[in-house]
């Protein structure tokens, strides 16, 4: 009996100190949320966490904008350069990850570090050559610096991932097909892909996540308005409106953080499993 | 062990894997390698982007040891940033896997609870947020009165500035929390009993026996995050645009500022070599340490 008190007092001041932890760590997320709702006043005036009452005009004007181009637009943009990045990832990626896990070719050691190795390159490095060749390209102003390079599976982190995944599925089962006639890609599509779903549902994850905040790159490759995601539309609000409309600035920062927060509350498995799998993210 | 003989004996189509690996290939060298070489040849010349790039020997890098003091400056905000960011990050991340690690009910919440802002990364809305929250007349500050202490120039005072900006990154140490988890998980639990035994205090335990057989996964974490650290580039931008008298004007935003602003891109590409160059020092040396303190179960061959 009074072994277990004790552990229930210990368990008590854990949960007390977890919960303490995780209160601080998303104050500031939940108060932006409330914050969306209120009037520029009460946001400036009042330290209470919900507001007065639920007022939807930061929503209303900060969704119209304030040049001709409104949110719906940026995130029109925004879906049209995630979509296919996500799609051309998921294709790309098993299939570089299934070359390397199980085919022994020639230099297959050397092409396989230098892959990994290219998990340490910085993005910052190539930032400016790439800038003129996409430039040399025609490709500034479209969305292809994104897509083209999720098509040939340039980011490691993803195949990867899905290389990981692929290592702990037995050789037998690609014997047994073999034996039963089918060939390298008959056993990719037939056997392997359907076990490696949800390796490959990771990397959607990630790169959904990822891509749909990204601002760097898109701030580099897309100089155009009208071609500007929600990142920069959200950037570009802030340093007009400078510190007037407040409300309309976390609102819109709440449409542009909200999808992915709810889709990492449905799918938060995949990322804390893709994590350990890869032992990576920076 | 077994493995590699078995495949190379079912695949007489070994060579099937180069196909496989085509899109890789391409990619790599049109994506990675050209723009990398490219650039180290662009950091030899003048080039605008108007006119074709003239060769100009060593120049841009003798300009930013000798000319420029943004340069000067932006590499010692850099190294202070990197040197106090990344472990802080990963000792934070730590302590919470250790008590995350404790069988309780509800860790599960928690754990999404703590790595919910890490999902965010260097998003400008989180920028946003952060600008707000540490503003002269923000969030923070009206708090601080509510128990009368004096508001904090967060980010209009040149010594607290870069602070405050880290701060995002420590904040989002979902990753690295979730990677210690996973090796905490690993470690046997006949370890500990063993050192109850032997008496030894939880303090003990934790620097015999979680600590080194923690080093691996810190030792990724430090590569990794330092890395990342040294590329650091929305939340200055956003927050601060490098401000107040450039104590958070960090070595992407020079670069960014070189190349896309002022259309130096010789200039921009010398610049982001030296930081390749500065990146594999620094991850070389860590590897080198590595032998020193990182425990590897299998006796160190990798």
């Amino acid at each position: 009996m009074i072994r277990k008190s004790k552990s229930d007092i210990r368990n008590f001041l854990l949960h007390l100190l977890l919960s303490l932890l995780g209160a601080i760590m998303i104050y500031p997320l939940v108060w932006m949320f409330f914050a969306s709702f209120k009037t520029n006043d009460e946001i400036f005036n009042s330290v209470r966490l919900l507001p007065a009452e639920f007022n939807l005009d930061g929503y209303i004007l900060g969704w119209k904008g304030n040049r001709q181009i409104g949110f719906n637009t940026f995130l029109i943009n925004t879906l049209k350069l995630v979509v296919p990045t996500v799609i051309f990832t998921v294709i790309s990626s098993p299939l570089v990850a299934y070359g390397f896990a199980r085919f022994r070719f020639p230099f297959h050691r050397i092409l396989f570090a230098l892959m990994l190795s290219t998990l340490m390159l910085p993005n910052t490095v190539l930032v400016v050559p790439r800038y003129i060749m996409f430039r040399n390209f025609g490709w500034l102003d479209t969305y292809l610096p994104f897509t083209i390079p999720a098509l040939l599976a340039t980011a490691p982190f993803y195949t990867f991932m899905i290389y990981q995944f692929l290592r702990s599925l037995p050789v037998e089962l690609d014997e047994s097909a073999k034996i039963d006639g089918l060939g390298p890609i008959g056993i990719l599509l037939r056997i392997l892909l359907p076990l490696l779903k949800p390796a490959i549902f990771s990397a959607a994850v990630f790169q959904l996540i990822w891509t749909w905040n990204d601002f760097f790159n898109v701030l580099i490759f897309v100089p155009s308005v009208n071609k500007y995601t929600l990142s920069l539309g959200l950037r570009m609000m802030m340093d007009i409106e400078a510190a007037s409309a407040w409300n309309q600035i976390m609102a819109m920062s709440v449409v542009a953080i909200l999808p992915c927060a709810l889709f990492f509350f449905f799918t938060q498995r995949y990322f804390v499993e893709g994590i350990a799998t890869t032992g990576l993210k920076g | 062990m077994k493995i590699k003989p078995r495949i190379r004996e079912i695949n007489k189509y070994q060579y099937w894997g180069y196909l496989f690996i085509t899109p890789w290939i391409i990619g790599f060298i049109v994506l990675q390698l050209y723009p990398l070489l490219a650039s180290l040849n662009y950091s030899f010349t003048d080039f605008n982007m108007l006119n074709d790039p003239r060769y100009i020997g060593f120049q841009n890098y003798i300009r930013m040891f000798t000319k420029d003091v943004n340069f000067s400056q932006s590499v010692k905000v850099t190294l202070i940033r990197v040197l106090f960011a990344v472990p802080m990050k990963i000792i934070f991340a730590l302590m919470v896997a250790m008590l995350l690690n404790i069988r309780l009910k509800g860790m599960n919440f928690y754990r999404t609870i703590f790595y919910l802002p890490s999902i965010f990364g260097g998003s400008v809305a989180i920028s946003v947020l952060w600008k707000f929250l540490f503003m002269r007349e923000g969030l923070i500050n009206r708090l601080l009165s509510v128990f009368s202490i004096k508001p904090v120039d967060w980010l209009g005072n040149p010594d607290i500035a870069l602070f405050t900006v880290s701060l995002v990154t420590i904040w989002e140490f979902g990753s690295s929390m979730v990677l210690f988890l996973a090796g905490l998980k690993q470690i046997p639990r006949e370890l500990y009993e063993a050192a109850k035994i032997d008496g030894a205090s939880l303090l003990k335990q934790f620097y015999y026996v979680t600590l080194p057989l923690l080093t691996p996964i810190v030792f990724f974490n430090l590569v990794m995050q330092t890395i990342n650290a040294f590329q650091e580039f929305t939340t200055p931008f956003v927050i601060t645009s490098g401000g107040p008298a450039k104590s958070t004007y960090l070595y992407a935003m020079l670069i960014y500022e070189n190349g896309f602003k002022f259309l130096k891109m010789g200039y921009a590409s010398a610049l982001s070599w030296l930081m390749f160059i500065a990146i594999i020092i620094i991850t070389a040396l860590v590897f080198k340490s590595s032998p020193y303190w990182v425990y590897y179960g299998d006796g160190g061959s990798t």
